[in-house]
This record gives structure tokens, sequence and C-alpha cells, in this order.
């Protein structure tokens, strides 16, 4: 066949800045390259994505990085399922980061949601770029792989294969293709009671022309999905056998401890390292345009050395920069305009001069580091005009180019090598490449590998942080005392719109702000704005119900009859949770909802406060609407990785700045929960057959409220800002909960 | 010189003495299967066995070390299960880790198997509190409740 004028179920080039979903065609010269880097003898590619071997096996080809989400698991279930493959037979593997694999679904996916993929508005402001600037970018954020890569090109190709699979084995039976099936593996033809084994079909499947549109199962057909399969990845996760970025090692590899100006983008003057340079293993010490670098045969010389390098860096002009600064600054572009609309409904001025009362908030939350548990890192090896590169990235590709781009090497000559992540929750997305960039300039007067690796503390200070955030709440209400109003102007930069939304019937809104920059670099973090926005409009929502006199569950039911989704996992979490029943003294329970990434998620804490102070969290009943599960197994440990995440920061989290730098460095100064502040999670699917939601983020954003709801009922104390730990709370008679 | 045994193999090297474990272990003897997460004893994902009690060993320098025999993730299940043709290749803890499918990203686990594989040792019925006690390794995945799981899964065995 020609291969040029072949079709492909999902192409990676998408031409002319448009989108094309479904079906489109595939430079030729692209998909010869993966044939070539990926096909030995006895492989056939069927579609982009499957491979199938003369011995049956099934490779999956799955073009995102494993964070811990269980991505492989997921997708691979929902290939396998359509193509009826026999699930013992398949495995699945990264793609390599070449453009064939480059992640057109995700792109698509998210700039059909928002316009311009949100988890793209890095530092450099992606909004500025073109979408066909962005189709290269083999990237795994915003609770996209299952929804995207999954739902469209995963389900078609599978589907696809097992056609075209049927249509071989008839022609060589010379029957009808609608005489013969499909199940494990095989194509079976009842009359002649004959069979055949996918890999015994692969070869002349592999000459065929996939069809435009394949068929796919009905859920009630799915014999994979919906499975709590066990995941591949669990094994060499328990024995120390996974390997990751940090991992990479070679007998002849170097080591660079690095320090970057604590004042986000001071340039270096001068460094005096006379005295590390003496110091054993040291190889060399490197300036680099705001860092210096100490490359040694170990990485704890490499550091040492360091600790003893002085360096001056260059005045800003941040230097007397302090978080207080930062929070005036917000409060006064707040009150100077009106902002940029977000949403405006009804005429929320007229009700708000009309109103018989009115309540109004400021709330506010600080910057948060990523804090993945691998520390970021990059190992890069010059050698022979190309460069080997591993590290632990949302991004293969894009780190492919990156690394090209700063060692004058073409993308071809850059070969990725595929690791599995230390966590990512938005830290290792495209243009967060710090460790990128220097750990490439670092490497680049070497010839052996060179990994650089970021102390915690660098790990922590030298973050694209999470947003700090103000937000400024007004309700007003009628006679009768009925909300009529909600109005809201918050600082920001936004990367989706929409986090601030509230699916609250309440007749007039206006939902406006302003872009406050400030000189801390910012980023995507775990659930991009909805993190900052839920703990604000579901806080202020009690606040509203408390001055309606209502029961905080009986006030959004009443004010979500528009939202079924959302009542019905309110109810289920409501019901489990034993909500309005007797708790022990002491206890509350408190309630948020939130829709994001296409799920919606309710969460109730239980909650008490001891006689000394002492928050504690019993227990979180979380039930959530994402569509349908994949892999129930694992939409559950997403659930609860989700809020063990969110309530790290709401308990604990807070980056602050003073003359200009981040204060935090280690874990005792950025906390997160362990075993003993971990609540009892229970996690409810709710299928509501709608189109798959994100698994990833959707639980994080709701857990900060539903515990300061609790916190309120206990203490009558509003928790306005975050992290709660910075409060002192105090229990009184308890808030009357109607 | 240094003189230690690490999952059976006897090493004797030259470095200074001050050089922590976890180095020497990762960038000395390449097994990488023991992570850095802190440098500063605060998260347990440098947990190795120290003659058969778990250390953090971001914080033991290698003169601490001397003579001691080290088990790393690498070396547990021989450490555990012996290597006679018939062992099994996880040990209980790893098992029940596999079952209840804890990992997620998996970096902070090895450290996280070697700090429980210790506590059940001493242990081997541990309450809520004493897991809660013993147990202040982090994981930034949020694995903690299916690591509550696990363990009560060994503890009812
Ligand atoms: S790296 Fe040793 S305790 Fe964190
Ligand atoms: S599994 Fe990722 S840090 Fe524990």
């Amino acid at each position: 066949m020609n291969i040029s004028r072949r079709r492909f179920l999902l192409s990676t080039a998408v031409v002319g800045g448009g989108f094309i979903i479904g079906y489109a065609a595939t430079r030729p010269s692209r998909h010869r390259i993966a044939n070539d880097t990926l096909a030995a003898s006895g492989q056939h590619y069927i579609t982009a994505w499957l491979r199938i071997d003369a011995d049956n096996r099934v490779t999956v080809y799955v073009p995102h990085s494993d964070m811990g989400q269980g991505i492989f698991n997921s997708l691979s279930m929902m290939a396998a399922d359509e193509m009826d493959a026999n699930w013992e037979l398949v495995t699945a593997e990264q793609a390599p980061a070449t453009d064939l694999f480059a992640n057109g679904e995700l792109i698509s996916g998210f700039a059909s949601e928002f316009g311009v993929p949100s988890f793209l508005h890095g530092i450099i402001g992606a909004s500025a770029l073109k979408v066909a600037q962005l189709v290269n970018v083999q990237a795994t954020g915003g609770s996209s792989s299952v929804r995207f890569t999954g739902e469209i090109a995963m389900r078609n190709a599978g589907a696809a294969a097992r056609q075209m699979l049927i249509e071989c084995a008839a022609q060589r039976w010379d029957v009808p293709a609608d005489e013969c099936y499909t199940k494990l593996s095989y194509v079976h033809h009842n009359a002649s009671g004959s069979s055949f084994s996918y890999g015994e079909l692969a070869a002349d499947a592999a000459q065929m022309e996939p069809p435009e549109k394949p068929t796919l199962k009905n859920p009630s057909e799915f014999n994979i999905m919906g499975k709590a399969l066990s995941r591949a990845d669990i094994p060499i996760k328990v024995n120390g056998t996974a390997k990751y970025g940090i991992d990479a090692f070679s007998k002849d590899m170097l080591f660079a401890a690095i320090r970057i100006s604590p004042v986000f983008g001071a340039k270096l003057v001068s460094v005096d390292a006379t005295e590390a340079l003496s110091r054993r293993g040291i190889k060399r010490v490197i300036k680099l345009k705001d860092s210096v670098a100490v490359v040694a045969d170990n990485y704890w010389r490499a550091k040492e050395a360091l600790n003893r390098v002085t360096t001056e860096f260059e005045q800003t002009g941040n230097e007397q920069v302090n978080s207080t600064d930062i929070f005036a600054q917000f409060d006064h572009d707040l009150a100077a305009g009106s902002g940029k609309k977000i949403l405006e409904r009804g005429d929320a001025k007229k009700a708000m001069d009309e109103a018989k009362g009115t309540i109004e908030a400021g709330y506010r939350v600080p910057f948060l580091a990523h804090a993945t548990m691998e520390p970021m890192n990059c190992t890069v090896h010059f050698h022979d005009g190309k460069a080997d590169v591993w590290t632990s990235t949302q991004d293969n590709l894009g780190i492919r180019g990156r690394v090209a781009s700063i060692g004058n090497l073409d993308e071809n000559d850059v070969t990725m090598h595929p690791v599995y992540l230390g966590g990512g929750f938005g830290r290792r997305l495209p243009f967060n490449w710090n460790m990128i960039d220097h750990a490439t300039l670092i490497a680049k007067g070497f010839d052996v590998p060179v990994k650089t690796i970021f102390s915690r503390e660098d790990d922590i200070q030298q973050d694209y942080y999470r947003p700090a955030v103000s937000s400024n709440l007004r309700a007003a209400f009628d006679a009768a005392g009925n909300v009529t109003t909600w109005e809201n102007r918050f600082t920001g930069p936004i990367m989706g719109p929409g986090a601030a939304h509230i699916p609250y019937a309440i007749p007039n809104q206006s939902i406006r702000y302003v872009n406050s920059r400030t000189h801390v670099p910012v980023a995507a973090w775990r659930s991009v704005d909805h993190s900052q926005h839920t703990f604000f409009t579901e806080s202020f929502i009690d606040e509203i119900a408390q001055y309606s006199g209502k029961n905080p569950y009986n006030f959004r039911m009443e004010l979500l009859a528009e939202h079924p989704r959302h009542r019905k996992v309110l109810e289920v979490a409501a019901a489990s949770a034993g909500y309005g029943q007797d708790l022990p003294d002491g206890h509350a329970m408190g309630i948020a909802v939130q829709e994001s990434f296409g799920s919606i998620v309710a969460e109730i804490a239980e909650v008490s406060i001891g006689n000394n102070g002492q928050l504690r969290v019993h227990k979180v009943t979380c039930a959530i609407d994402c569509g349908r599960a994949i892999n129930p197994d694992t939409v559950e440990q997403q659930v609860e990785s989700g809020i063990i995440f969110g309530l790290s920061a709401a308990l604990y989290g807070e980056i602050t700045i003073k003359n200009g730098r981040v204060v935090q460095n280690n874990f005792p100064d950025y906390n997160m929960i362990r075993m003993a502040q971990t609540p009892e999670i229970q996690v409810h699917i709710v299928e509501s057959g709608e189109a798959l939601g994100g698994l990833g983020e959707p639980a994080t954003p709701p857990i900060a409220a539903a515990v300061t709801n609790a916190i309120y009922i206990l203490t009558g104390q509003r928790i306005r800002e975050l992290p709660i730990m910075n409060h002192n709370l105090t229990r009184s008679a308890p808030v009357a909960q109607r | 010189m240094a003189t230690f045994k690490v999952n059976g193999v006897q090493h004797q090297l030259d470095i200074e003495a001050e050089m922590p474990l976890l180095w020497v272990i990762r960038d000395e003897l390449g097994l990488t299967g023991t992570k850095f997460g802190c440098g500063i004893a605060a998260c347990g994902a440098c947990t190795v066995h120290v003659n058969g009690k778990a250390v953090r060993s971001c914080v033991i320098p290698i003169s601490q070390v001397e003579n001691a025999e080290i088990t790393t993730i690498e070396g547990l299940a021989l450490a555990i299960n012996g290597n006679s043709p018939t062992a099994a290749k996880y040990t209980d803890v790893q098992q029940a880790w596999i079952n209840h499918q804890v990992p997620q990203c998996g970096y902070c686990q090895s450290g996280m198997i070697m700090a429980v594989t210790d506590l059940l040792a001493n242990n081997p019925n541990p309450s809520d509190e004493d897991i809660d006690r013993s147990l202040s390794n982090i994981c930034r995945c949020g694995s903690t409740p299916r690591v509550r799981k696990a363990i009560r899964s060994l503890a009812n065995a």
C-alpha cells in the first residue's frame, strides 16, 4: 500500500492551527520514522498507538508520563477493551518522544474547553502563543489523559484495530465480516469453527486502510473497562527497581549542585570558589547568568563544596518585597478598578443597590510550592554531536526541543529516556523549565553524563508557584432574606476561566478579576485555579447560608435545582457520612462541592477541635461523578490522593516572600500531613454515564472549605485565610445548624 | 577507608568519613532504590536498615556504620526471605503493598516499606496510635490511607 496515502485514527500533526479530532492525515515521513524506530522484524503497526506482535502480544504506546496516576493502566485498558484483547497479553509502554506521538488530542480537548490549553498558561503567557505552535507538546496535565487520549485516541485505535483484524480474517476465510467475532485476542468464525489469533493476522492488517469511523462499544459491552485491575507498575515500585529521573546513573557520571539567585531573576555578579575548588572530587565551578554550579564526582561532594562558595547577586529592585506588600498590592489593585469580566448575569449592581441586607468578606490564599517527592533534577549527556536526557517530566517532547535549542542540536539528535516521575502536580509541565535549562547549560561543557539535582531547599525556593489570590466577595439579600446577588472581585492571573463560577441559582452575579502581577513566578498547581477559588466560593456560600438561617446542605440543595449531578454527589456523600445525625461531642461536619475538569466532587469533612485548640480531621466522605470509572480502584486512589494533597495545603501550605525571596526551606517549614494526620477517607463513585471527567485533580479543590466550614461550626471562627495552622482555634458553643 | 556491607556484599571504600550513607549508596555504589527527598531526616524517603533497624540514611555519616550490615530496598527480600530457590520474591510487606495497590508515583515507597518493615518486626500488631507515632514518612501522593490498610492486613495476618 501507499504509505503516503495512509490515514490514521489519531493525527499528531494538526495542520494550519486548526483542531482535528478523530481522523487526520499524518505526515508520511513522520510515520516512517516511527516505523523505523519501533518496528522490529515480525512486528506490525496497526495504528500509531497499538502494536501487535506475531506472538499475539499487544503493546499500547502511551503518550503520557506516569506521575503516579496509573495512566498506563487506564489507557491501555481502554484500547484493549475496544480491540477485545486478552488483558494478560497487553503491556503498556511510554511512547517515545517523537512528533508522531505528540499529544494532539490533549491539546484539542483543552482547546475545545477553554480556547487555549489552560495548564499551558505558564510564566511566559501561553495565551499569546498560537495553538498551532502547541501541538507538538507531549504533555500530561489537566486531568486529561483518560478523557482525551483515552476516550478519543485509545478507544478509536482499539476499535479500528479490531475491525481491521476481523476484515483480514474474513478475507482469509472468504466469508462476510459480520459472520466473524472477536474474543480474547482471537477472531472466530462460528460456522466453520475456525479462528486466528490477532498475531497471525497482524501482518495483513498492517496493510489495510484503517476505517474512517470505527464503531465503539456500548458501556454494556465493556469487559475490561470498569474493572479494578492491578497496575503493572506496582511491583517495580515496591522493590526499588523503578527508575525515576533522579536515578539515572553511570560509572563516569558527574553530579552538579546549584545555587540560583534567591531573589527571582537576579543576575550573578561575582563568585568566590577558591575553597570549593580545592576540595576532593570537584571537577569544575560553573558560572551561569543567574546561578553558580559545582560539578563533582558525587552529589554530596558537589553540595558541600557549593556551601563554601560565596556569591553576590545583582539587585533587581525586588529585594524589599514581602508577602504583606504583595497582598497590599492585591488589595490596592482590587480597589482601584472594576477589573475584567468573567461573568455578568442579571443586574448585580442594581440588585446590590436595592438590597435589604448585604454581607461581604475578603478571602486570601498564599503562594504554594509543588514539592514533588522527587526533587527537580535533570541528567544530560552530550556526546558525538548528540544528547541523551533523563528527567522526570510531564512533557518529554517539549524538553527534547528545549535541550536541543540550548545545546544547538537538531531535535532528532536528542534522545529522551523514559523514566517514572516522582510526582508532578503541575511542576513538571511545559515552561517550568529551570531545572532543564540549568542542567543543560551545566552539562554542555562535558562529554560524560552530568546529573543536576535541586536540593529540597532549591526545589522549594526555585519553584513556579501556585498563585496567591485575594478574593473580595459580597452577597445581597431581599426583604425575605433570599440571596439575590453574588459579587466576586479577585486577583489574577487566571489560568482556567471558570474556576470562580458557582453552580448556585443566584439571579444576579458579577464575577471579575484584576491581573496583579508580582515578581514571583507562577504556574499550574494541582487543579490549577480551582484550589483557590473553591475555598473562596464554597466558604462564602456557607456564610450566605448562615445569614439566611439555613443549613449549609439544604441551602446548597435548594440552589442546585438546575444541577442534578451536583445534587446527586451531595446526596450520596451526605447519606454515607451520616450528615445531620448526632456526632460525638466536639465534632462537626463541613461540606463543599465543586466541578472541575469535567468531574463533580462533594466532600464532607468530619472535624474536631481539642481543648488545646488541636484540630483533627477524622474522616472525609467523598462522592465523585466522573461520568464513568475506567478503573474504579484508580479513581479511588486518585481521590484519596487529591484530598490529602489539598488537606496538606489547607492545614500547613504557605510560601511566604520576605526580602524578595522564599522563606520556606524544607519539609519542616513547608509541612505535609503524615500518617498521624491522615483522615479516614471514604470514596463513592457516582456513575452518571456522562462524558468522562478528570481524576488527578478534582478531589483537591473542595477539601479546604469542607474543613473550614466545619471549623466554623465548632468555633464560630470563619477562616478566610489559609493555611489553617496560622489561626488559633478555640472551641465555642457550636454554631446552630438548622 | 570505610568498611561496611550492603545487601550482603562487602565494601571497602576510600571516602570521606562524613559522607552520608545515602550518597554512598546512591552515587558510590549506584544503588538507586534508596531515594533522596530532603537531606535532613524530615521525610523518610532515604530509609534503609542498619543492622536491621530503620534509619534515615541522609544524615548518617558513613563512619557511623563501620562494619555494619546495611540493607536497602533492593536487598530487602533477600535479607528477609533468604535466597533459597523457593524463597518468595517479595517480602510480606511488599506483597501487601502490591495487594493494596499502595504506591502511586512510588518515590516515597522504598523508604515507607523499610520503615514499616522495621515497625512490624518490633510490633507485629501495631495499634493506629503506634502506626501514627512510629511512621512519620512523607508521601506527597497521599498513599497514607492505603499504607494503613496494608499494615492492618499484615497485623491481622
Ligand atoms: S532524604 Fe532522608 S529523610 Fe528525607
Ligand atoms: S507514592 Fe508518590 S510520594 Fe508516595
